[in-house]
């Protein structure tokens, strides 16, 4: 009899190690605003479904996190170039479809605030608030041409590689990639 | 619950959500269910479609009992019972 419990304590210990968190972990590939709308909903929504959320920031997507009023130290002249064809935070990033030169961005914009949707600044603010935590891929950052100084001020901002993603996703409930 | 129950119902706190788009009403009765007893009633009002199927699914996740929604014209108010 006890040799039973303590082999159900034991099956009971190893079911409790692999069971998954209520935690939603993200992948934000895509740097266009309808892309990066729908990451931000998502991750904004979890937490009200009380869900822990970390996003993994990585490649276009990290243009959207650039302070426009930031200024960096560059000392590379192609990483210079590049950094400074990509957009400079949420106010340049396009759409994914129908930007039409900026036309259909403006129509887009201009029907999100008609119909009462946060826009990509106040989805961030939000998060912030509510605790999501960004990881911003920091081996794709330097390759897009960015650095730390130039990132937004965002209060769970942090770097890291690959295996911060994995082991995070691997406790997660829920994975997604966008 | 019937519509005139729901209608008749003074709820203990009131959440007016009209003026955002999906996830501003699911955040605002998240922030908003903090703020009263177990067995007390939240009204939120909102005018995002999505919002009456996420409001119950939510409510039953969190255990919270949903009431019941009451259409009224361009907009719906929803009814839970914290639980």
């Amino acid at each position: 009899m006890e040799e039973k419990i303590l082999e159900l304590e034991r099956r009971i210990k190893r079911l409790e190690a692999t069971k998954k968190k209520d935690q939603l972990s993200m992948v934000v590939f895509s740097g266009e605003l309808d892309k990066l709308l729908a990451a931000m909903i998502i991750a904004t929504g979890a937490t009200a479904m009380d869900m822990e959320v970390k996003l993994f920031f990585t490649f276009w997507a990290i243009s959207a996190l650039r302070d426009k009023e930031k200024r960096t130290q560059k000392k590379e002249l192609t990483s210079k170039m590049f950094g400074a064809m990509l957009p400079k935070g949420t106010s340049e990033v396009k759409l994914s479809k129908m930007n039409m030169g900026g036309a259909g961005l403006a129509m887009l914009k201009s029907l999100m605030k008609k119909k009462n949707v946060a826009s990509l600044d106040d989805l961030l603010q939000t998060a912030g608030e509510l605790g999501v935590e960004i990881n911003i891929c920091e081996m794709s950052m330097n390759l897009m041409g960015f650095s730390k100084d130039e990132m937004i001020d965002y209060p769970g901002l942090n770097y890291c590689g690959v295996g911060t993603y994995l082991a995070d996703a691997e406790e997660s409930a829920m994975q997604l990639f966008i | 619950m019937s519509q005139e129950e729901l209608v008749a119902i003074q709820a203990d706190k009131l959440v007016d959500a009209r003026g955002t788009a999906c996830p501003g009403p699911l955040l605002a009765a998240k922030k908003a269910i903090a703020e009263i007893k177990s067995g007390e009633v939240m009204e939120i009002l909102s005018a995002d479609e999505g919002t009456k199927q996420d409001i119950p699914k939510w409510a039953t996740k969190k255990g919270h009992e949903y009431m019941g929604t009451v259409e009224e014209s361009g907009y719906f108010k929803i009814y839970l019972r914290k639980g």
